[in-house]
């Protein structure tokens, strides 16, 4: 970019900063396209999910859906609820969306695609996650109403509890590449599954387990909506929120779920790695880092519409008996593990790969077990009631 | 490299005014009938009863304070981890072990000090069992 820029004739300092500036207008465009294109996506899905259309009546299967909600809550008028902090009101979506929007700089789309490589990189992705919390504080206390205060302290006791596992179960990882810029972590994985983060050693299984439990819970997803449990607290954090304020609230958050499946990929799934012969094509490397990543957020969206939601002590329980000493024992067992085998690479090799073949199987009885079910379900469906076969 | 830096202040910049732009150019082009019905408070349609700004309980503090010590931890955790792999090639590997496990354990005592007066726990003094079992009366979850 900034070649291009130098080459109309502008200053060397000039072209750089107007190249980040575009740069950064094209990251933007992509994050309100995906956030828009994620909400559609999962309302097409838990459509499915749960045998109803969703929606399909604008543009081909409802695919422009998203615009039209952006461009109607534009529309609408935007209030300020009586009683309320207007300022704090006013400020809080920004903090959200500088949140999620923020963790794009470093974020690797493939080998050697990244606005800016920072050798903090992971340290950065985790502290700037945080501004999210402010906002959502913010949005909770400033509305002067109750289901949005109880939203909000829930929510932020919710983000900050589940960001300790999430921040120790990452050092695992760490561990492993010794390095936090992004692509250094990237590269220190392989393109074969058996050189993935993942499937390293039993304790990174255990830190990925950590970090995807934990990322759910940041993210606000359910088995850990309680910030917006829409049946007891209405909205939570943004019930009093209206027209662009409440679209700014809702594109960060499904903006977020990209951003977690891409860091998911990209620490734990080999990210945008190619095998060696065509490592300098960059397209295919863009290409098999939005496959996995596009996996990763299916994933989360199945698990959005298959579990219930838990309670609030649950939720807390969970994360600090479970999660936090789970995390101290996987960062233990891979320093160990990295001691006693350092020297043996063979060995690291054989248990990723045995790792990932017990991943298959495990991954083969679970798909034969659900088509299994599927079958018994459709014979049921299409065979008479018993009280109708009788008569 | 500090270029690199500036990446954040652009990105920073660009986020807030998408917003802000995004937002006056809607003022031009959304209704603006204030009315008292319409900036009342939603509270399930009722009139609202008191003040939003309510006490909270105190557990939030709580975790609070458990979660700024543990941040801070993690943020001391971050560099000793990137440097590890270099300390175990050059022989150093079980004593930067053993003073990450002493480091860790200091804190360690603390949480399981918090863990053992019920700190930990949301529903204090009620077990898992009761707090389902009754009806509701004792059932203090926030």
């Amino acid at each position: 970019m900034e070649s291009i820029l130098l080459g109309l004739g502008l200053e060397e300092a000039t072209a750089q900063i107007l190249g980040a500036i575009l740069k950064a207008l094209i990251v933007l465009l992509f994050f309100v396209t995906v956030g828009g294109v994620l909400t559609w996506v999962e309302r097409r899905l838990s459509g499915f999910m749960q045998s109803r259309l969703g929606p399909n009546r604008v543009g081909p299967q409802g695919f422009l859906q998203w615009i039209a909600d952006g461009v109607k809550l534009v529309f609408k008028e935007d209030l300020v609820p009586d009683g309320a902090d207007r300022v704090l009101f006013r400020l809080a979506p920004y903090f959200c969306l500088i949140g999620v929007f923020c963790t794009l700089v470093v974020l690797p789309w493939g080998s050697g695609i990244i606005i800016a490589d920072l050798n903090v990189g992971l340290f950065y992705f985790i502290s700037i996650t945080s501004l999210v919390v402010i906002g959502v504080l913010m949005a909770g206390w400033s509305s002067n109403n109750k289901w949005s205060l109880l939203g909000g302290m829930r929510a932020a006791a919710q983000i900050v509890s589940y960001e300790i596992p999430v921040g120790l179960g990452l050092l695992v990882p760490i561990l492993i590449s010794g390095t936090l810029s992004m692509q250094g972590i990237m590269a220190s994985q392989g393109w074969l599954p058996w050189d993935w983060m993942l499937f390293k050693s039993p304790f990174t299984v255990l830190s990925f387990f950590i970090f995807f439990v934990g990322s759910l819970a940041e993210a606000n997803r359910i088995p850990f909506d309680l910030p917006e449990a829409e049946s007891e607290l209405v909205s939570g954090y943004c019930t009093e929120y209206t027209g662009f304020r409440y679209a700014v609230f809702f594109l960060s958050e499904w903006a977020n779920l990209f951003v977690v499946g891409a860091l998911t990929t990209v620490v734990y799934l080999g990210g945008g790695n190619l095998p060696g012969m065509i490592s300098g094509l960059w397209v295919v490397s863009l290409l098999v880092f939005f496959l996995k990543t596009g996996l990763v957020v299916f994933l989360i969206i199945w698990i959005r519409w298959t579990l219930p939601r838990f309670r609030i002590d649950q939720l807390m329980k969970l994360s600090w008996k479970y999660l936090l000493p789970a995390a101290f024992l996987a960062f233990f067992g891979q320093a160990l593990w990295m001691l006693l085998t350092w020297k043996l690479p063979l060995v690291q090799l054989a248990m990723a790969v045995l790792i990932f073949l017990t991943f298959l199987v495990l991954l083969y009885l679970f798909i034969k077990r659900v088509s299994v079910n599927i079958k018994e379900q459709k014979t049921s469906v299409n065979s008479p009631l018993p009280a109708e076969a009788g008569k | 490299m500090l270029f690199e830096f500036s990446n954040i202040i652009i990105f920073l910049v660009i986020a807030v005014v998408f917003v802000a732009v995004t937002l006056l150019v809607g003022r031009f082009l959304r209704p603006n009938n204030p009315s008292a019905g319409k900036s009342a408070v939603y509270e399930c349609g009722e009139t609202p009863v008191g003040g939003g700004f309510s006490q909270f309980n105190m557990r939030f503090y709580l975790v609070a304070f458990v979660f700024v010590i543990f941040d801070v931890e993690i943020a001391f955790m971050y560099p000793v981890t990137v440097v590890f792999k270099e300390l175990m090639e050059e022989g150093w590997g079980i004593l930067a072990l053993v003073e990450i496990a002493l480091f860790i354990l200091i804190l360690m005592v603390g949480f399981v000090y918090a863990w053992n007066q019920g700190g930990l726990d949301w529903v204090k003094g009620i077990s898992d069992e009761k707090a389902i079992d009754s009806s509701g009366k004792n059932l203090d979850i926030t």
